[in-house]
């Protein structure tokens, strides 16, 4: 027999303001199958629990009702309480009437009350079928795949390493570093970025616990928590590893040069390449598109067609140790995980649909990324600022912030965070390199939320001489030889007309390219612009809705260099308390077929978000679906489509549904 | 090959005025391409500057009366100046609100559609320029394409291109044969209205439209704005008394250099009536007068 007791909270004031919590306690005792009923100030609270788990023994309770807030808020904490009263946590169903009802209803005390009752009605019926119900528990490989070798995904590879697990670090491009390898400085301290990042990128390439594959990609997931199963595509670098020795030969004879995406197009590299020189590994690839060979092959293979190319095969003869492997081929290898950390980085917004600002044509107008390269020591310019149509050193330079961030009309709203810091950053560098300049800084608000980042901005102003300009630039256009910037003083209200030698754009951060292919292939969710999306913004910043799948750093949105790092930790950290269990325990409300009832239509396969059901043949060669319990979410989506009705939902059974249902009439 | 379709025309006040030859030169053109225009009948103000300065319902009721008269006629409605453009563009933009419809309507006195196309003579061109018949190419002439500020903004009213570089004109004064210069004042502000009670802005804003146009290599300044054609036009002697330098730039209407293409004479598209001399630039490329046919 049922033996119910419902509880009815106040919640201070939140729902007894509203609702009559003494009149709705005395009227569930006229329920079917209640026995007991009583009221407290803060059901949550440890008494409030303690009176809940004195009446469930009191009066020998087999089913219990909370009637208090959304079960998202407290349902864990009452199902501890129902564990420590002997009973299965199961057995319990929350009737919320604060955001179901008080909250919503605060100015009809009366019908609010009528409401509460009619929910606790429903939740009473429900609780009166339930069944008990038990968590299975699953074994997990403890191994963590980070995919993105930027600065979020070496200290979480690190991490995760020194915590004494497996790692494997996918790279796309040929060496590890991301956009930090590329910076000059970092603000506010205005450290060497690759003095503090070499260390760490030298730290990945000999862990004996981290497993680096550069210039590799994540091509397929399956599985699930502590059992995901990664196809992972490694491109032909060409070059035999266990042969070369990183000596530099191939690079320093190659003869073909091409635009080099590390100096974002300010310099050239050749085709077998390092893209700088402390790359990790410190082994080259070749780019093939670009090779002089391949182009031979190619012309040989299309019937030998027009000018012969040269066959070229330089580095192959110069190379001391025959490292050079040109039938070297693509490869995919499969490699099992229990956890996966997301750290793909950013990009920056291309600034050519500001066609106001020259549409990309305008050879002096340059973005803050081709600043930088140009700062750097080891950059295309060694070091010193030219100006990219002539050579010459520029005089006045103009700052221009949030160009693709903060502006709806160019699709991207938001702010990238990290550009008032470095327009100070360069403001301060650029009166380094040359005491001689003057530069403005148009901006909106200047953003300087961080520690030590006001003082820095100020720096700019008062030591570097920067003036700043309240404003957003309206156009930039060449006469002769200068750009002439125009824009408004909003706090003077004036218009401004600056004659500069040099514009620099700060370019905002956009996801990086194919971040919505990655978040696809891994079955997580990534919002309008293709960041990915947490679990929560605020208390769960680096998991996901997908268990065991972590995202860091700049993928889930504009973050700078300490925010990255210490994204890193904490996706280490949660992979770690992962890989640190020896099961995994999985929630056991989730579906299950009824293999006499399945007639094998598979609907529910296509259906799946998760991708939790899959064909099976039973021993009589009929084709049924059956329900991967890790996979399952338990959102029963299966169970709405399938037409047999073989499926159902534990703790949503139908018969549990339908008898909520008709409590209410 | 000609090809024949009908609009309902608008010309608005400063074509039977002050930009005389931009009708001119639309109806003949138009009679060479084969687009029959119908002047509306007893077509009244379209409200500009005056109206859409004083009163935001008279903004839009005035040319809402124009577009009554010309759905009940059944074409779609053609304007060429393109401050005319949009004040009916953003009345045809209220149409969609249906008790903003209502209202203009009963303001009117006329019914008025629910959606109606207004169209400028360029999208017209535009849509056409594969099979414009182009008997005297303008081989040699390289042109800055001046939209002026309103005739592609706002976006959503205009609907017709960029509002920062826009194609439309470029394209087809190309189709006409002359080279289009690639340049960054396109859509600028001349000065308009300021030309009266503050000429001298008026002046520096326009010189320096003048001055980018000769700096990106165009020899003339295409227009599709009355008030944009007075202002730079009508000024170069006074830039020069005020500024020193005199731009000797010479100004079209789009109408008048694809009317010269079509085959139409200098004087009948009247442009030996321009303020700046633009014959000599005309006769420079063998395009003066009428087409010498081989």
């Amino acid at each position: 027999m049922p033996r119910v007791g419902v509880f009815v909270c106040h919640c201070g004031t939140n729902i007894a303001g509203t609702v009559d919590v003494p009149a709705v306690t005395e009227w569930a005792k006229t329920l079917p199958g209640v026995v007991a009923t009583s009221d407290n100030k803060y059901s949550c609270s440890e008494p409030g629990q303690a009176s809940i788990r004195k009446v469930i023994e009191e009066n020998r309770l087999n089913r219990v009702v909370v009637a208090a807030c959304s079960p998202r808020m407290h349902e864990a904490t009452f199902r501890r309480a129902m564990v420590q009263a002997g009973l299965n946590p199961y057995f319990l169903e929350i009737a919320n009437i604060r955001e179901h009802c008080s909250w919503v209803h605060g100015n009809d005390k009366a019908m609010a009350t009528e409401k509460a009752k009619d929910i606790i009605r429903m939740a009473v019926a429900k609780v009166t079928n339930n069944e008990a119900l038990f968590p299975k528990t699953i074994g997990i490989t403890k191994r963590a795949l980070v995919i993105g070798g930027g600065i979020t995904g070496i200290q979480a590879a690190l991490d995760i390493a020194n915590a004494g697990h497996e790692v494997v670090l996918v790279e796309r491009e040929p060496s590890i570093g991301g956009h930090m390898a590329q910076l000059d400085k970092t603000f506010p301290t205005l450290d060497c970025s690759a003095c503090i990042l070499s260390p760490k990128m030298v730290d990945i390439g000999q862990h004996p616990k981290i497993k680096l594959m550069n210039y590799s990609q994540v091509q397929k997931v399956s599985g699930f928590v502590g059992n995901f199963e990664v196809e992972i595509l490694q491109k032909a670098k060409r070059v035999d590893y266990s042969k070369c020795t990183g000596c530099g030969t191939c690079w320093q004879k190659c003869p073909q040069k091409v635009d080099s995406e590390f100096d974002v197009g300010t310099g050239k590299r050749t085709v077998i390449h390092i893209p700088f020189p402390q790359a990790i590994p410190a082994k080259p690839v070749i780019d093939w598109a670009q090779c002089r060979y391949c182009k031979f092959l190619d012309w040989k293979a299309a019937g030998e067609q027009g000018k012969k190319p040269p066959e070229c095969r330089v580095c192959e003869k110069v190379c001391p140790v025959q490292a050079i492997d040109f039938n070297q081929q693509d490869q995919v290898v499969t490699e099992k995980f229990g956890a996966i950390v997301v750290a793909t980085g950013y990009k920056t917004f291309d600034p050519a649909v500001y066609e106001e600002y020259g549409g990309g044509r305008l050879p002096d107008v340059i973005t803050s990324l081709q600043l930088e390269r140009q700062m750097n020591a080891a950059g295309p310019t060694g070091g010193e600022i030219k100006r990219p149509s002539d050579g010459e050193h520029p005089r006045t330079i103009v700052l221009v912030s949030c160009v693709g961030s903060r502006d709806a009309q160019k699709g991207r709203p938001y702010c990238s965070k990290i550009c008032c810091m470095y327009n100070a950053k360069h403001a301060i560098m650029l009166k380094e390199h040359d005491p001689g300049v003057q530069v403005y800084v148009f901006y909106i608000d200047v953003r300087t939320g961080g520690k030590d980042f006001e003082e820095f901005y100020l720096r700019a102003i008062d030591e570097a001489g920067a003036v700043y300009l309240r404003g957003r630039v309206s156009k930039i256009y060449q006469d002769g030889k200068k750009l002439v910037v125009l824009g408004e003083d909003s706090l003077m209200g004036q218009p401004v007309e600056i004659a500069a030698d040099l514009v620099v754009l700060a370019a905002g951060m956009e996801p990086n390219i194919g971040a919505a292919e990655i978040a696809q292939t891994l079955h997580i969710s990534y919002d309008t612009y293709g960041f990915m999306v947490e679990a929560h913004p605020k208390l769960r910043p680096v998991e996901t809705n997908t268990d065991g799948i972590l995202v860091a750093g700049a993928c889930v949105g504009p973050r700078d260099i300490p925010e990255s790092v210490a994204q890193g930790s904490a996706a280490a950290a949660k992979a770690v308390g992962i890989l640190s269990q020896d099961s995994l325990t999985v929630d056991p409300m989730i579906a299950q077929v009824d293999p006499a009832k399945c007639i094998g239509c598979l609907l529910c396969v296509a259906v799946c978000p998760f991708k939790a059901p899959y064909s099976e043949t039973t021993r009589d060669k009929r084709t049924i679906a059956v329900i991967n319990e890790a996979l399952c979410k338990g959102c029963g989506i299966c169970v709405a489509h399938c037409r047999p009705k073989a499926i159902n939902l534990h703790g949503f059974t139908n018969q549990q549904l339908l008898a909520e249902v008709q409590a209410l009439w | 090959m000609k090809s024949t379709s009908t609009y309902a025309y608008y010309p608005g006040c400063t074509l039977k005025t002050t930009a005389r030859e931009f009708d001119v030169s639309t109806k003949a053109l138009c009679g060479a391409l084969g687009i029959r225009l119908l002047e509306l009948k007893h077509w009244g103000c379209c409200g500009a500057s005056s109206a859409h300065g004083t009163d935001h319902l008279l903004a839009l009721a005035l040319p809402a009366r124009e577009i009554a008269s010309a759905s009940q006629m059944g074409w779609p409605l053609v304007a060429v100046c393109a401050m005319c453009f949009s004040r009916l563009k953003h009345s045809e933009a209220a149409l969609h609100d249906e008790s903003m419809r209502n209202k203009l309507s009963g303001i009117v006195g006329k019914p008025l559609p629910a959606s109606y196309e207004v169209l400028h003579l360029l999208q017209v061109i535009d849509n056409m320029r594969d099979r414009m018949p182009v008997t005297r190419p303008l081989s040699g002439l390289k042109a800055a394409c001046y939209y002026g500020c309103v005739l592609v903004r706002p976006k959503d009213v205009s609907r017709m291109d960029d509002v920062e570089n826009p194609q439309i004109m470029d394209r087809v004064i190309r189709a006409a044969g002359a080279e289009t210069v690639d340049w960054n004042f396109k859509t600028e502000c001349c000065g308009a209205g300021m030309a009266l009670p503050h000429t001298d802005i008026m002046l520096k804003l326009s010189l320096r439209i003048l001055n980018q146009a000769k700096q990106a290599g165009a020899d003339c300044v295409v227009t599709a704005c009355p008030l944009c054609f007075a202002n730079l036009d009508g000024y170069q002697k006074q830039m020069k008394k005020t500024f020193g330098s005199d731009p000797e730039m010479p100004v079209f209407y789009f109408t008048e250099l694809i009317g010269l293409a079509a085959g139409i004479s200098s004087e009948r598209l009247l442009i030996n009536k321009h303020t700046t001399d633009a014959m000599s630039l005309l006769k420079n490329k063998g395009l003066a007068g009428e087409p010498v046919h081989a």
